[in-house]
């Protein structure tokens, strides 16, 4: 009887555990949210400073772009469904789920990895113009986060492999999911201020 | 407990159905701005930026509603609050900062 209270009062305190963890992780995201705010808005100074090279509307293809935010999103998708298997306890649609996320997710760095190499290859480096500067240090700013994510993604499909689904795993599992489905927010700020308007022009 | 309760689970609340809900969602609220780019010449300038604005705010709040579990019960109150406090930083840093440097801009520009 003892016993079974006391596993109750472990469990109760794991819960808190985790949720304070969850709630720290949120506070590092706000501040991550203000970084990728300031540099939106250095991009919206920038926007025009040309120094006469290639402008967006030259640059942006919408059609990759299009790509690259359903592939976003699909990923970001496909962790709702970790999550939902991690709350039931199913192992290998955790592990699934993940797979794909990661797939999608990988299918985004590499498509955004692509559109970079272009526009240096055509003379559009970051050194070329100021609005070249902002978009390189914020889409790239965006693009590093997705691949560390990609990593944590990688490592967590390890720790469910191995470890299976223990409470520590799924707490993990959770803010790692807080982190994909908020670098998939950004990414609307970045197709909706940096692409879409570019390509008005 | 101050945080996202029904996300310790992993979402209690959250299932099948409301992601998908959530991504059907998305997926319009991404399809609209685009192809609003796409017919841009159709409308004005203004319009088209307007209705990007406007389906990027929503898309934007159907993620926080519909994949971070969001809302206002006690359990997300400290997130809530923390994201409107965030908010409320952003507004006086990067709209203080877009004001300073529009004044300056129009200020340089020869008359």
């Amino acid at each position: 009887m003892e016993a079974m209270e006391l596993t109750a009062d472990t469990a109760a305190e794991q819960l808190e555990t985790d949720a304070d963890r969850a709630f720290g992780f949120w506070i590092y995201l706000m501040s991550d949210a203000v970084i990728f705010a300031l540099l939106f808005a250095t991009y919206a100074v920038m926007s025009r400073n040309y120094a006469d090279g290639p402008s967006g509307h030259a640059l942006f293809d919408l059609g990759h772009t299009f790509a690259e935010t359903l592939l976003l999103l699909c990923s970001s998708i496909a962790y709702g469904f970790v999550s939902l298997a991690a709350a039931r306890g199913r192992r290998a649609q955790a592990l699934l789920w993940l797979g794909v996320a990661f797939a999608l997710g990988l299918g985004f760095v590499l498509m955004e990895l692509a559109e970079f190499n272009a526009m240096i290859a055509q003379g559009a480096g970051p050194d070329r113009s100021g609005f070249l500067s902002a978009f390189f240090t914020l889409v790239g700013t965006h693009g590093t986060h997705v691949s560390f994510g990609l990593i944590w993604i990688l490592v967590m499909m390890a720790q469910v492999a191995v470890k299976g689904l223990t409470a520590s795993v799924r707490s993990r599992l959770l803010r790692l999911g807080l982190f994909w489905h908020f670098l998939d927010i950004m990414w609307i700020g970045i197709f909706s201020i940096v692409y879409l308007p570019g390509v008005l022009q | 407990m101050k945080t996202i309760d029904n996300q310790t689970d992993g979402g209690s609340e959250a299932t099948p159905g409301s992601y998908l809900t959530g991504f059907a969602l998305a997926i319009a609220l991404t399809v609209i701005p685009f192809a609003l780019v796409v017919a841009g010449s159709a409308f004005p300038h203004a319009a088209v930026l307007s209705g990007i604005a406007l389906a990027g705010v929503a898309q934007v709040l159907v993620h926080l509603h519909y994949f971070l579990h969001l809302n206002a019960s006690t359990g997300s109150r400290w997130n809530l609050l923390a994201i409107v406090f965030t908010t409320l930083v952003l507004v006086i840093l990067a709209g203080g900062s877009l004001w300073i440097m529009a004044n300056l801009h129009q200020q340089m520009s020869p008359t």
